[in-house]
Formats: C-alpha cells, structure tokens, sequence
C-alpha cells in the first residue's frame, strides 16, 4: 500500500468510517473540528448518517439512542465538550452500550486555550461521571497508530458492550503525517442480540436501561461490571517501550509528549546515559505490571513522568512503582509543549539529585 | 541582488498561496520569504490563517524579525483566540509595492479571506498559487486537484495563476513524490491551461532530481513538529 499525507482528525473520521460507523453526532470545538466537517462529508456517501447536533448533551445521548438500536456510532470533541458528555457516558456504561468517544484534548481547565493538552487524563481514567464504570482510553501517539486505534475501538467497544475513548492530545488531531491504511486484524465480535433493534422474530422485547431500581440488583450489575473491567485488564493492556531494560532512566510518557520524550532519550543516549521510554498505549487499563517489572530492575534509578498536565499519569506510575524507586515529573501545562532540551536537562539532573 | 533569485519568485510582487489543506503552504511561504530575504529584498510575509488552530507561519516571527522580514498577522492577543480576524495591517502592506509580500493563506475554506481583498489584489500585479500535494488523497487525482481548485478560486474570487508542485510526505518525502506531483501538476495544468511555476524539494533530495520541464525549488523545513531535531 502507499503512503499518503493525513491530517490526525480527518484520518481518525475515515477510519471510524472504515471501521463500519453508520451514526456520528457531534458539535464544533476546536482542535478537533475536521473529524465532524470530514463526517459530514464522506460519512452520508458511506450510506450513514451524520447530525450536527444542537450541543454536546445531545450528542452523546444520540450515539446512547443509535448504540441501542445496534449500529456502530461516535461522537468527538474536545476538553470542554467531552465535560459535557461525561453524564452520557456513565449512563452508556450503565446501559452496556458499545460507542467510541474522541477526544483531542486542548488546556484547561474550563474553556482553557485551544493548544494541545493532556489535562483530561484524570477524567477519561477515572471516569467524569457517576458510578464505578470504567472506559477503555486508548492513547495514540502518531496518526498511524490514531488510525489503527479508533478502527480497533469499535471492536472493544462491541466486544465489552461499552464506551470506548481515543484520548489524543490537540496536536493528534491537528499535524499531518505519512500513513498507510491496512487491514486491522478481525476480532470475533459477538452477536447484538441485546440490542433494540426491532423484535426480529424474537419472543421478547429487549430493554436497555441504566436506571436498576433494586439495590441488590444493582449491587449484582456493578459485580458484573467489575468482572467485565477485570478480564479487560488481562487481555487488553498495552504498552510500547525502547530501551527500557537496561536504563539509568526511564521516562514515562504517552500521546505526543512520549515522541519529545524518545528524541530527549535519544539526545541522553549520546551523552552516554541510558535512557529508556514507556509508552501506554492503553492509559485504562494502566500496564502497571510492566512497569513495575522494569522498575524494579537494578540499573533503574529513577522514573521521569513527562506529560502536558500537572501530573495526572504521575499517579497511576506511583502506584504500580510504589516506591521502589523515585518518581519524578516534568510537565508543561495551559498549552504548552515540553522541548526536547527540557525533558533531557530535567532527566539529567534526576540522576544528579539520585546518585 | 535580485539575480540571485530564481527569475519566478521576482516575477510578482505580491503573491497569496492558497491550496487545500496540508498541501504545504506554509513551509513554502516561508521559504519564500527567508529566500527572498536572504537575498536582500524588501520582503513581507503576512500569516492570514483562520482556519488552522496549530503549525502556522506566525511560529516563525522571531525568525522573520532576525531576518529583517515584516510579519503581519493579527494582533497577539487575538493569535490563538480561534476568531477569523484579520490584521488591519494587511491593507497598508497590499498597497505598499516597495515590498515581495507574500500572503500565506489557510486551507480550502480559508482563501475566503482574499474575498474582502479581491479588489485591491486585482488592480496591482500579483500572483495566486495553488500548492498542490498528490500525496494527499483529496487533491491525489487530477479530478480532485482540479476540483479543489476552482472550489478555492469560487471562495476567494480572483484567479489562480500558477500551480506549485509541493508533493511531500513530510520527514519521508522521497524524490519520487516530487516526481509523482510533477506528473500531476502536468495534467492540472494542460486541463486549466494554468502554468506550473516550479516543484519544491527537501533540499537533500533537490539535487539528485532529474530535469523538469519547470524549476526546481530547494526547500528547508522551518514547521517542524516538537521531536524533529
């Protein structure tokens, strides 16, 4: 296959496309306002259906409506549009709805800055709504892996019945690179015979809710729901890493700031100091037994979180290495992008302040 | 010091490039620019983006200023308020032809904002350049490019005068891209009967391309993403 030249979120919309989405609703916000122009555009001509709708709220509850009747449906904003889904989300997972969810974060908090950003971690991890629900949150880094990701999503989403978030930071969306279109490998999907989707010869009607008025019902739904985000744990984690085994440090980062981080690796590296990254690909589930893995190992002297937040992976990092070994962090906020000298100079001086 | 330049680039003083999105725009405008300058013109360039959010020309205005180059481009405070406003600037620079200007222009949709200028641009000399990149798969036929840019010249209102060849794949361009675009930018120019004016290179790859009908234009990359060393 050739390569060709993409923009992240014109190449996210076509690969939801591909991937057999018929239903997109969704509301300009900026960095992420192709993916809905390019779904209005190509979607209708892929024999779907596309709805600019009248705000975020409606959006989501459109893709809960669309999810229930059994196709595959999505919807994507940015930081402070995906605050306004959070209510439609916690209700999908309640409901066991499959859909996938974009978001190409920009600063925060409230209406922040339209640069790019990963301040949204806390709330796609732990969840922005109510309840014990969790969401697969899959962390792209290039619009390759962008591409190979949101097609991959609507598979998990239909396997576990649930929500599904593509996290990218601004610059995901909003860069172009080279990439190739090849088939993802086919996952067995079950069948939707949950779905309201018509009686279809059925002897019963089927009923999607989130509301379980029982409390021990209720209690039996969330065991049901932990057993669900248990096996999702085991068989979905994934990360990448280059170097790590071995290193002096090892730089934990994900998204876009993990490539600033692999130059700053590379930049340590011809100093003569090992340096090595972590990438979670998957952000939920954390693969917090790799890491402490290669914590734990002797030449390790300390972990450096880079992320474009406060801290906010800091602390699923601290909690798998919990406290074999130092974790420090480096981060840029509001906006603004880590340099490559950064991540290198703040790397050096850890392993001063260590030795 | 004008013969230091390649006789298309001084052929206008005012040239506006305009494409669909990706196409490379910036990066040649840029070029542009620091060639110009390089050489001693009088050189302007004005960033008038409003559809872009990220990796426009405005990035470079330490650059501009250390080269002697007048930036134009909305007020600071507006720069990243995602408001299609335009600096009142631009009407003094689109009457003032001591300088080379050249107009760097957002994607598709964006050639709106010449609209307004359509006037003023028509009754001096000046160029229109549609940037045309084949790797991108919504200008990759000659339907498609042709299409993109009558959809450009509709929206802005003023002709497109010459076609740019500016095939790339970023950090992985090979001279074969440049090559493919050249094929490309052929046809759109036989169905348009518009003249190619010249096919950019990384100017790693410049050299070792064989001989083209049209100039080749050795280009640096200044829009590099945060990793790229």
């Amino acid at each position: 296959m050739e390569k060709e030249l993409w923009k992240g979120n014109e190449a996210v919309a076509e690969a939801a496309i591909r991937a057999g989405c018929k239903c997109f609703f969704g509301y300009p916000i900026t960095p992420q306002n192709e993916i809905p122009e390019y779904m209005s555009a190509h979607l209708p001509e892929a024999g779907g259906v596309f709805v600019q709708s009248e705000s975020e709220l409606a959006a989501i509850n459109m893709v809960y409506g669309a999810a229930a009747s059994g196709v595959r449906a999505m919807t994507s904003s940015s930081s402070p549009g995906i605050s306004l889904k959070q209510e439609g989300i916690s209700a999908m997972s309640s409901g066991e709805l499959p859909g996938v969810v974009v978001n190409m974060m920009r600063g925060g908090p409230g209406l922040g800055t339209i640069q790019p950003s990963q301040c949204d971690y806390f709330q796609a991890t732990r969840g922005g709504g109510n309840g014990d629900y969790r969401t697969i949150v899959l962390a792209p880094c290039d619009i390759q892996e962008a591409v190979d990701m949101t097609q991959e999503a609507f598979d998990l989403a239909d396997i576990y019945r649930m929500p599904v978030m593509i996290l990218g930071d601004g610059m995901i969306g909003q860069m172009m690179e080279p990439i190739v279109w090849h088939d993802i490998p086919k996952r067995e999907l079950p069948p939707k015979d949950w779905c309201a989707g018509g009686r279809k010869g059925r002897d019963h009607s089927n009923f999607v809710t989130s509301l379980r008025i029982d409390a021990q019902d209720c209690e039996d739904f969330n065991r049901h729901l932990e057993a669900k985000y248990k096996t999702i744990a085991e068989k979905e984690t994934r990360w990448a890493e280059k170097d790590a085994e071995g290193c002096e440090i090892l730089i934990a980062a994900y998204g876009t700031p993990s490539r600033i981080a692999l130059s700053a690796a590379e930049e340590l590296e011809a100093k003569g100091i090992k340096a090595g990254l972590f990438r979670p690909q998957t952000v939920w589930p954390f693969p917090s037994k790799r890491l402490a893995e290669l914590a734990a190992q002797d030449s390790v002297k300390a972990i450096l979180v880079v992320e474009m937040s406060l801290g906010q992976m800091l602390e699923d990092v601290q909690l798998a290495v919990q406290g074999i070994k130092p974790v420090r962090f480096y981060g840029r906020v509001g906006g603004m992008v880590p340099s490559v000298e950064e991540i290198a100079e703040e790397a050096e001086k850890i392993l001063q302040e260590v030795q | 010091m004008t013969n230091d330049l390649p006789a298309w680039m001084t052929a206008h003083r005012l040239t506006a490039i305009v494409g669909h999105m990706g196409g490379g725009k910036t990066e040649l405008a840029v070029n542009m620019a620091v060639a110009l300058a390089k050489a001693g013109e009088k050189t302007a360039i004005a960033d008038l983006d409003v559809v872009n959010p990220y990796f426009r020309s405005r990035e470079q205005r330490e650059m501009f200023k250390t080269l002697g180059i007048r930036f134009v481009a909305s007020a600071q405070s507006l720069i990243d308020a995602d408001v299609p406003s335009l600096p009142a600037e631009l009407n003094t620079l689109l009457q003032d032809e001591s300088f080379f200007s050249v107009l760097d222009i957002g994607g598709d949709s964006g050639a709106r904002v010449l609209a307004r200028y359509r006037h003023q641009i028509a009754a001096r000399d000046f160029a229109v350049w549609f940037v045309l990149n084949a790797r991108r798969p919504q200008t990759a036929t000659l339907e498609k490019a042709v299409w993109s840019l009558r959809k450009i010249e509709e929206e802005m209102g003023l002709p497109v005068t010459g076609v740019v060849n500016n095939t790339h794949l970023c950090a992985e361009t090979t001279a074969g891209d440049v090559l493919l675009g050249a094929g490309l930018a052929d046809e759109v120019s036989y169905v348009t009967n518009i003249p190619v004016i010249c096919h950019t290179a990384p100017r790693p790859i410049a050299a070792g391309l064989p001989q083209l009908a049209e100039p080749v234009f050795p280009i640096d990359i200044y829009m590099k993403k945060p990793w790229e060393r």
